[in-house]
């Protein structure tokens, strides 16, 4: 079947997708956009989060079908060009980042919860990360970098 | 003799952030790209007119092959090969330490699991629904799946000539003396996976020469490339291997997973075969942690000094001999944890059985016998009635001392140290009248608002070798060049030297900044046209290639300051190199490097060794069998909620000796994730495995731990440097995977007052229900 979705704020068509095919699998393996992950694939690890009409989703969750004719935003949407998004900043910054297999779900998500509560409690954060995981950090940082983000956000 | 001649430092906050040198917090080189999604991990990888390879697996634990029939799959549509055993050109039989493992089944399949049949395909559910069917008429055979029941006469053997695949016997100190106090316990340990996040993955591309390039997530390319050339029946320069990105690796990376299978596609139909497994094929695709039973007795003076300790461990191999003789051979000669002892008689035991093979895992053997020693050493401290951090500190090693192999402790042993700063760490608060549901055992599931609800604390110190033991030629091999790129001094460093996350690329940066004085070091990708690294494991990358690399660039600046000396018509001793400027003996500038260089570049390759490790003797298990210990201690605070058996960790501190902290960011990264894998083992993380059969593999029934499951971390890193390693260093990763889930294990004991002898701790174990 043919798709048409936007992503990243670009339309694009993809055709002979097989009716099976998650748009996880469209995104990496027909689009070119292998940012959201294949840790697990059954949307218990969130590596594979992406916007799907700004609502946080684990892409492997989705039927592509579904994403036809809807706005879709991977982690490679997130940063202006050569300027990183500060939540991208802060994870570099703070060591949030090791192996970075979990990085773009946690990044996405990280974003996401700092649309929606700009001064997040620890405990706000770590609930709303709680479907992302990560087998090399212990999150100790991965709190610091979304607190990170979180003061410059609040200082504009 | 070395001094503890290092200073301390406790860094809870972000380390020095300096210009990227040793000691600094350099940031990873890999960072931007692995934020951006643009990073390529062994499962991104791409290639015109690739198709996809899957692997059809064995159904049973145990049973003989009468036939495979392939003329089915072969019809599907889109489908390109389908191989069986016979299609293996060369030895099919791989293995860390023994090859003992078909590249694909022929005769026998001994593990549920094991691969049979491959298929390529143009899309991968192609290649899956090909595989189904792959027709194979299996007969059944009884399995061995106790590993207790291994040995016994009249068991099935899963290889010839049976099923022990090691047995490590110790003796010191004579007979055991009569004690006046004498504790014992039986453990038990469950089977841990690894769970990196990136699966395995690969892409093999068929080159015009006949040979193959393969790009692989891994730990260690060239034990890699030995066995994949044995199977390929391939010299070396067909096979080439270059690392793609790797999503944590944790001892699960060590034996071959896609490796050989991509390549005998590829060869097979001329094409790119990617290889990539899903989640639930991960779990059956890599070797897992050792289970383990163990036995152990402490005898000791009435004052808590231990005076003999027995034990007798078993662990559970598996089908194949993966490293399991390597993972006796810590249990065995680690298993008492860091105490001195007068008098030891410890055997340990690796099985076959016909469940999943066993391995590598972070802590490697150390892990499980670390559940027990410190069990016991609190069923001691109760005994004796002193307090649990006392009687560690008061059997603690200290340098010097000799360990139960007979080997010197021969730089700092800070047991008591590091046990007097976790337990000075502030404690957690205490419950509030109306805490959040969220910082309670059970959380938004609303079980509790705090009845029932119990604290405990609990403490665990432990030590782990870095390196490989016993006498294994144990290197790195590192190749530095320095020229002048664009009128700047560029530095690149080649090792083969597997990245996995843990930052060696970042450390390898750091120490030619530092030799060179350079600010601009590219790192070469990873691969097999320079020789070993070694593998990435045992703690030993920093060390052993951080030495390599330090070696070779310390080579460079010789080299360079010799032709200075033939320049400027001085001697090379006088001269010195920093970053583009040759200086004379008081500074004073000399000459430029572009002068000395010109448009050449000095390039040094070093095999670098460190002191050498001995075989242990087979009778008594005496001997230096290790290059290096590493120490560290955990606290540990749990809520429990006594009526369901639901535990919250509250917090969970550390205290660590590094050596020299080359990267103080990442050595404290490392030990958060440390903390988190060693927490998750005593807490929820299990393969179930019943007759042979993989009851959980995935991640809704394989619980890891999420951020809502970790407690806070107060981490203090003690830096007592090794004076025998490069800067000083000592092993990082492993330690914390050790103490910590002991420390928490015993914090949920300390609340319960029940013996809780197994680990994970199930709620039903906490009610007795």
């Amino acid at each position: 079947m043919r798709i048409t979705t936007t992503v990243n704020g670009t339309e694009r068509e993809v055709d002979d997708v097989w009716a099976g095919e998650s748009l996880l699998y469209v995104l990496r393996e027909r689009l070119g956009l292998p940012g959201a992950k294949n840790a697990c694939e059954q949307g218990e690890c969130g590596s594979c989060t992406v916007y799907l009409d700004g609502e946080p989703v684990c892409a492997c969750l989705v039927a592509a079908g579904q994403a036809n004719g809807r706005q879709v935003t991977t982690v490679e949407g997130l940063a202006e060009g050569e300027r990183l998004h500060p939540v991208q900043e802060a994870f570099l910054e703070t060591g949030a980042v090791q192996c970075g297999f979990c990085t773009p779900g946690l990044v996405v998500a990280a974003h996401d919860l700092l649309q929606r509560v700009s001064r997040p409690s620890d405990l706000e954060i770590r609930e709303a990360l709680a479907g992302n995981l990560c087998r090399c950090t212990g999150y100790e940082k991965i709190l610091d970098a979304v607190r990170l983000a979180a003061d410059r956000q609040a200082q504009g | 003799m070395s001094t503890d001649a290092g200073t301390r430092s406790t860094t809870t906050t972000p380390g020095r952030v300096g210009y990227g040198r040793v000691g600094d917090s350099a940031r990873r080189p890999d960072g931007t790209l692995k934020v951006t999604g643009e990073f390529a991990y062994a499962s991104d990888l791409w290639h015109d007119e690739m198709v996809w390879g899957v692997t059809l697996r064995s159904p049973h634990p145990h049973a003989r092959i009468r036939r495979i029939d392939i003329t089915e799959a072969l019809t599907v549509p889109g489908v390109t090969a389908v191989l069986t055993a016979d299609d293996v050109p060369g030895d099919n039989a791989f293995g860390l330490e023994h090859a003992d493992q078909p590249v694909l089944a022929s005769e026998f399949v001994r593990y549920e699991g094991e691969p049979v049949a491959l298929v390529a395909a143009d899309h991968p559910e192609t290649a899956r629904r090909a595989a189904k069917r792959v027709r194979v008429d299996y007969e059944v055979l009884p399995a061995v799946t106790d590993a207790r029941r291994a040995m016994d006469p009249g068991a099935p053997a899963v290889h010839r000539p049976g099923n022990l695949v090691r047995h490590l016997r110790l003796r010191r100190g004579g007979e055991a003396p009569t004690a006046p106090v004498v504790v014992s316990l039986d453990f038990e340990v469950g089977m841990q996976d690894q769970a990196f996040l990136g699966p395995e993955s690969g892409l093999a591309v068929p080159a015009e020469d006949g040979g193959i390039d393969l790009y692989v997530a891994t730990q260690w390319l060239h034990v890699d490339q030995r066995q994949i050339c044995l199977a390929l029946g391939m010299p070396p320069e067909k096979v080439r291997l270059t690392l793609a990105g790797v999503g944590g690796a944790f001892g699960g990376r060590e034996d071959l997973s896609v490796h050989v299978h991509a390549c005998l596609l590829a060869l097979r139909t001329g094409k790119p075969v990617k290889m990539s497994y899903g989640r639930e094929e991960s779990f059956f695709g890599h070797v897992h942690r050792h289970p383990a039973t163990m036995t152990y007795e402490f005898g000791a003076q009435r004052d808590g000094s231990l005076l003999y300790a027995k034990a007798r461990l078993l662990f559970d191999g598996g089908a194949y001999a993966s490293s399991t003789a390597a993972v006796v051979g810590n249990g065995g000669t680690l298993g008492l944890g860091p105490y001195r002892i007068p008098s030891v008689a410890v055997d340990a035991y690796g099985v076959f059985t016909n469940n999943p093979p066993c391995g590598a895992m972070r802590g490697f053997g150390c892990v499980q016998a670390a559940f027990a020693h410190e069990a016991l050493m609190d069923e001691l401290a109760d005994a004796v009635g002193v307090d649990r951090v006392a009687i560690r500190q008061l059997n603690g090693m200290r340098e010097g001392d000799l360990n139960i192999t007979g080997q010197v402790i021969d730089s700092a042993a800070p047991v008591g140290e590091l046990l007097q700063i976790v337990s000075e760490l502030p404690l957690p608060p205490e419950r509030g009248a109306h805490p959040d549901l969220r910082s309670l055992p059970g959380a938004v599931n609303n079980t509790t608002h705090g009845e029932g609800v119990v604290r405990g604390i609990g403490y665990a110190v432990t030590y782990k070798n870095v390196g490989f033991s016993e006498g294994f030629d144990d290197y790195s091999t590192a190749r530095v060049r320095l020229e002048m790129t664009g009128g700047e001094a560029v530095a690149t460093v080649h090792t083969a030297g597997a990245e996995v996350g843990q930052g060696l690329i970042t450390v390898e940066q750091q120490i030619c900044r530092t030799e060179l004085g350079v600010e601009r070091v590219v790192v070469h990708p990873k691969d097999t046209t320079v020789g070993s690294a070694g593998s990435t494991s045992a703690s030993r990358q920093t060390y052993v290639t951080g030495g390599a690399v330090k070696a070779a660039c310390e080579a460079v600046r010789a080299a360079v300051l010799d032709r200075a000396a033939g320049v400027l018509r001085r001697s090379a001793a006088e001269l010195r190199l920093d970053g583009e400027k040759i200086a004379g003996p008081s500074g004073e500038l000399l000459a430029g490097l572009a002068d000395v260089l010109g448009d050449d570049a000095v390039e040094e390759t070093v095999e670098w060794r460190h002191r050498p490790t001995h075989a242990i003797d087979p009778e008594t298990g005496q001997g230096e069998a290790h290059v290096q210990f590493a120490f560290s201690a955990h606290r540990a605070v749990v809520d429990v909620d006594v009526e369901l058996g639901l535990v919250k960790v509250v917090a969970l501190d550390t205290a660590q000796d590094v050596g020299t902290a080359i990267n103080p960011d990442a050595v404290v990264g490392q030990i958060h994730g440390g903390s988190a894998q060693g927490m998750g083992l005593a807490l929820m993380e299990e393969i179930i495995v019943t007759d042979g059969h993989v009851r959980n593999p995935s991640f809704t029934d394989y619980l890891i731990p999420t951020i809502l499951d970790m407690p806070p971390m107060q981490v203090t890193v003690v830096e007592y440097a090794d004076p025998h390693a490069p800067y000083g260093v000592r092993g990082v990763g492993e330690p914390p995977t050790i103490s910590s889930g002991p420390a928490v294990a015993a914090a949920v004991r300390a609340a319960v007052g029940k013996p809780l002898r197994r680990v994970p701790i199930r709620p039903e174990h906490i009610t007795g229900t």
